[in-house]
């Protein structure tokens, strides 16, 4: 079995290359542009039938222009090189070129090499546990071509695999080792590309009729929260995001100009709990209403909204506390009530006109209880209402009845500033879903809400849920039950046998662990841990040294694998290799082609008083190995002792 | 020897196994990243910097487990030479100016296969090997015979990169294995069969005898037995042909230094010698070989062609 030139890639090698490239590539085709994905497909299938009918493969300058080509068409694309989309669809481009290219050995590593690295740019977009297996079978997949590349046609693709698969196994222990004790550093070490973190879904900072209903049906995970004491009550769950003022008519905006620092006066005792928020790309931590305590980073703005310094732009966690009952400004400013009650003019004359008839000496009070009955007579709860005019609230209000939150909310606060009363949009989400699994509260993108808020002269600025009066369920149980069965809500959602549930349930658990101990590790978590595993204020030396420990361990326990050799069965065979042992020891030494009698001879002319106690060694062993004797056994026993 | 053989010598512990088979140990076998293997590591620390710089968890761990692939590959290319037993064999007198082929069995008694081994002498070509599990195999070494006599082995690198080829691993194996170079025959006609008593008579008919078929010419034989006819039937394409006769001996030839050209240098006329011994083979005729200091007496046969190559391989002028 003797193979021809050293670096030559035999023709079976390369259909493993080409599986290499699909597997690492492929998966890009989910978020790359659709030419691109085209353009490698194409090039493969190019290389695979010129493989198949054995042709030549073309030559360096065509290759060098269809380079050049993909470089222009990604450049006009991304308008650059190097972002992380145009770095990805490089890449991937250079993995289906290089496959036109490959005619060595050499080749072929650099082709895995490349697969290797394409591996990780997968985590750039996904880094849920179906990506992490897809990976690993990957992986698995490329060093079993990296193993028949280097075995050649002696390599069945069996004993590839195989190999491939014990090489993987055996390195798990040094990346569990590792992962755990390498110096995490946190923090991009130089400025990330724009596009590093596109693609976010969240809670946007405007609202307009639609822009909540639309959101809500996405079953995508917003946050996820641990109480440290028992789960408050499901309707006191108002998760804040930005307060919106400003109204033109159609969308609602917050204010951009500055507030004096927020008078909040707790009333009920802190609730503390940790939130584990998706990333959404805007700097709001979501807390819950209102927030008193906040971690180090965050701050509290006028409007009780609190917010990171930075974007959250990948998933964070924070401890947090609120407090459920409170009171907020109890005396405002009079540019900021002013404010609240301005309305556009000449919209909604309806609307302003019924406000006018309502506020007609009634106190505030009273005028919000109006609002909140005429909610709760004739309208309906609906992620489709029919489609609203200029004066949207009064088409709202007069003619269509029907609508979503935002719609309710926008109704209300439009009412409050017609009648006199200071008012305003919350964005947010409400409620959430107990995970009993985890004690983890989920809140979705399905969770989103809007709701409003008044100014009470002695009271301050107070929460009130339109959406409550309509559908009280929204509010108690959740929006599944507020919303009749065709409303195109995520099925996910709309699913409620028990089963299903209970399915749901374990494997958001999964990924929530997941999440929060494998994704979640940093810098804070591994101090955590290596204090619980005595290592208290572990720098990195003393990092290094732990680390170098074990994997010194672990390589000591591969080597002494790898030295091991399994010893001989036959104990005669033992025994007579033991003897010659012995013998050698003496400066006797025997090829492996002598016979027992040979070697006698041999040493009766080499080292005549050896002879003297060899001999029965060698009776022994005849008769042991080729004769009929129960007791053979021993007296070879006994013959080898007392040859010491 | 220069600094770097000396401290070679040092490193490798360079020193001839002699001919017994050898088990390769952990102590000369040596392991070093190849290319391959430094490209990966490249690879790996952009993808760390990748990882870091994008706070990528799973990416950290796709690194880690990659470095420790390495880690792993490193031990099983150790361990594809390690344990390894290497028998010299026999190998064949060759010509100067062939390929000598020291032939080395290699067994691998592990329960699983060896492959991509990779075995060359210095200055000789590489030959490739793969053992499946409990198998050996042969191999057959070539190294390029430039001079006559004995052609020692030198030292053959046994190296495998196998199974990632991030790494190499070699052992240098030194068995005490010799070849024997017979010189490169030259050809020239053959010296004229001297007047024997016995054959005297018989030369001017040749021991024509009985006519037992034809043979290709050899450069040794005289154009006069050429059989002009026969070849004629081959329109040229073919061989010239010498008519051939059994029974009887044909010719006694003394194959001696002294009827080759003084003048020419030792070697050559050490090369006509041979050819003519190959000549004199070919002709079915008996020959001696006189050499200054040494006589073989006439005879013919394998065993004394063999015996008069080895005397012209081995003679010291």
């Amino acid at each position: 079995m003797s193979t021809p030139a050293r670096d030559a890639l035999d023709r079976h090698a390369t259909p493993w290359l080409f599986a290499t490239a699909l597997a690492t590539t492929a998966p890009h085709a989910l978020h790359q542009p659709t030419w691109l994905s085209a353009l490698s497909g194409a090039v493969l299938l190019w290389a695979a039938w010129l493989w198949w009918k054995d042709r030549r493969l073309p030559g360096r300058w065509l290759i060098v222009l269809m380079v050049a080509g993909g470089c222009a068409g990604i450049l006009l694309e991304f308008r650059s090189l190097f972002g992380r989309d145009a770095g990805v669809a490089m890449l991937v481009m250079f993995m289906s070129m290089k496959l036109l290219e490959v005619r060595s050995r050499r080749d072929g590593m650099v082709a895995i090499t490349l697969g290797y690295f394409l591996l990780l740019t997968h985590y750039l977009y996904s880094q849920s546990i179906p990506t992490g297996l897809w990976l690993l079978a990957t992986m698995w997949l490329v060093t079993a071509t990296l193993v028949r590349l280097q075995g050649g046609p002696a390599s069945p693709p069996r004993d590839s695999l195989r190999h491939a698969g014990v090489l993987c196994l055996q390195a798990i222990p040094f990346m569990l080792v590792l992962y755990l004790l390498f110096p995490r550093i946190s923090g991009p070490l130089w400025g990330l590309p724009l596009d590093a973190h596109s693609g976010k879904t969240g809670l946007s900072e405007t609202m307009s009729p639609g822009s909540i209903a639309e959101l809500v049906q996405s079953a995508d995970i917003a946050f996820r929260v641990r109480f440290d004491g028992p789960l408050p009550q499901k309707q006191k769950l108002y998760w804040r995001g930005p307060v919106m003022e400003q109204f033109d008519g159609i969308t609602w905006q917050p204010y951009k100009g500055r507030y004096r620092t927020p008078q909040l006066a707790p009333v009920s005792p802190p609730v503390s709990y940790e939130t584990t928020l998706e990333a959404h790309g805007q700097r709001w931590l979501l807390a819950l209403d209102a927030p008193t305590g906040l971690p180090a980073e965050t701050s509290l703005n006028g409007t009780l909204t609190a917010a990171s310094r930075e974007a959250i732009n990948e998933r964070r966690r924070f401890r947090l506390s609120a407090s459920l009952d409170y009171r907020f400004n109890t005396s405002e400013e009079a540019a900021v009530l002013r404010r609240n009650l301005a309305l556009p003019a000449e919209r909604n004359p309806r609307t302003r006109q019924l406000a006018r008839e309502w506020q007609a000496g009634n106190p505030p009070e009273a005028i919000i209880a109006k609002a909140l009955t005429l909610f709760a007579s004739e309208f309906t709860y609906t992620l489709r209402p029919p489609l609203l005019g200029r004066d949207g609230v009064d088409d709202f209000l007069f003619n269509g009845k029907r609508g979503f939150c935002e719609h309710y909310a926008a109704a209300f606060v439009v009412l409050m500033r017609g009648a006199g009363i200071p008012a305003r949009i919350v964005g947010g989400y409400q409620g959430g879903e107990f995970n009993p699994l985890d004690g983890y509260l989920v809140v979705r993108q399905s969770d989103a809400h809007a709701w409003a808020e008044v100014w009470l002269e002695g009271r301050g600025w107070v929460r009130v849920d339109p959406t409550a009066a309509v559908s009280p369920s929204r509010i108690e149980t959740g929006i599944a039950d507020a919303l009749d069965l065709g409303e195109p809500l995520p099925a996910l959602i709309q699913w409620r046998a028990d089963w299903v549930r209970t399915l749901r349930y374990r494997w958001e658990a999964i990924n929530n662990a997941w999440n929060q101990n494998i994704l979640g590790y940093d810098p804070l978590r591994q101090r955590e841990l290596l204090a619980r595993l005595g290592l208290p204020d572990a720098d990195w030396r003393s990092l290094a040294t732990a680390l170098g420990l074990a994997c010194s361990l672990i390589v000591a326990g591969l080597m002494a694998w790898a030295l091991y050799r399994r010893p001989e069965r036959d104990p005669v065979v033992r025994l007579w290799q033991q003897a010659l042992r012995h013998l050698a020891r003496r400066k006797v030494d025997c090829a492996p082609w002598e016979t027992p009698l040979d070697v006698a001879r041999r040493v009766r002319e080499q080292c005549p008083e050896l002879a003297v106690t060899f001999q029965p060694v060698v009776d022994a062993y005849l008769v042991a190995r080729y004769g009929k004797s129960d007791q053979a056994l021993k007296t070879l026993r006994d013959a080898v002792a007392q040859l010491r | 020897m220069g600094v770097v053989a000396r401290l070679k010598q040092q490193l490798f512990r360079w020193r001839s196994d002699g001919t017994a088979p050898l088990r390769l140990g952990q102590r000369r076998i040596f392991i070093i990243p190849s290319r391959g293997g430094l490209l990966y590591a490249l690879a790996l620390v952009v993808m760390l910097l990748g990882a870091i710089n994008y706070n990528l968890a799973l990416g950290h761990a796709l690194v880690f487990l990659l470095a420790g692939l390495g880690i792993v590959g490193m031990i099983h290319t150790f361990r594809n030479l390690h344990g390894l037993i290497v028998t010299p064999g026999r190998s064949s007198p060759v010509f100067a100016g062939e390929t000598a082929h020291f032939e080395l069995r290699l067994d691998n008694d592990r329960t699983s296969p060896r492959l991509a081994l990779e075995l060359e002498a210095e200055q000789g070509k590489p030959v490739f090997a793969a053992l499946d599990r409990h198998k050996g195999a042969r191999l057959n070494i070539p190294l390029a015979a430039t001079q006559r006599g004995w052609l020692d082995l030198p030292r053959v690198r046994l190296s495998t990169r196998y199974p990632l080829g991030l790494f190499t691993a070699w052992a240098y194996l030194q068995p005490a294995m010799r070849c024997l170079v017979y010189p490169q025959p030259i050809a020239a006609p053959l010296p004229p069969p001297l007047p024997t008593p016995a054959g005297g008579e018989r030369t001017g008919d040749g021991g024509q005898e009985d006519f037992a078929g034809f043979r290709d010419r050899q450069p040794a034989d005289s154009p006069r037995h050429v059989a002009w006819k026969a070849s004629a039937r081959h329109a040229g394409e073919g061989p010239l042909l010498i008519k051939q006769f059994a029974g009887g001996a044909q010719l006694e030839l003394i194959l001696d230094w002294q009827l080759t050209e003084p003048g020419l240098s030792a070697e050559t006329r050490l090369g006509i010698l041979t050819g003519w011994v190959l000549a004199a083979e070919a002709a079915d005729a008996d020959y001696a070989l006189w050499l200054p200091g040494r006589e073989i007496p006439t005879g013919r046969g394998e065993h004394h062609r063999q015996s008069c190559l080895e005397a012209l391989a081995l003679y010291q002028p």
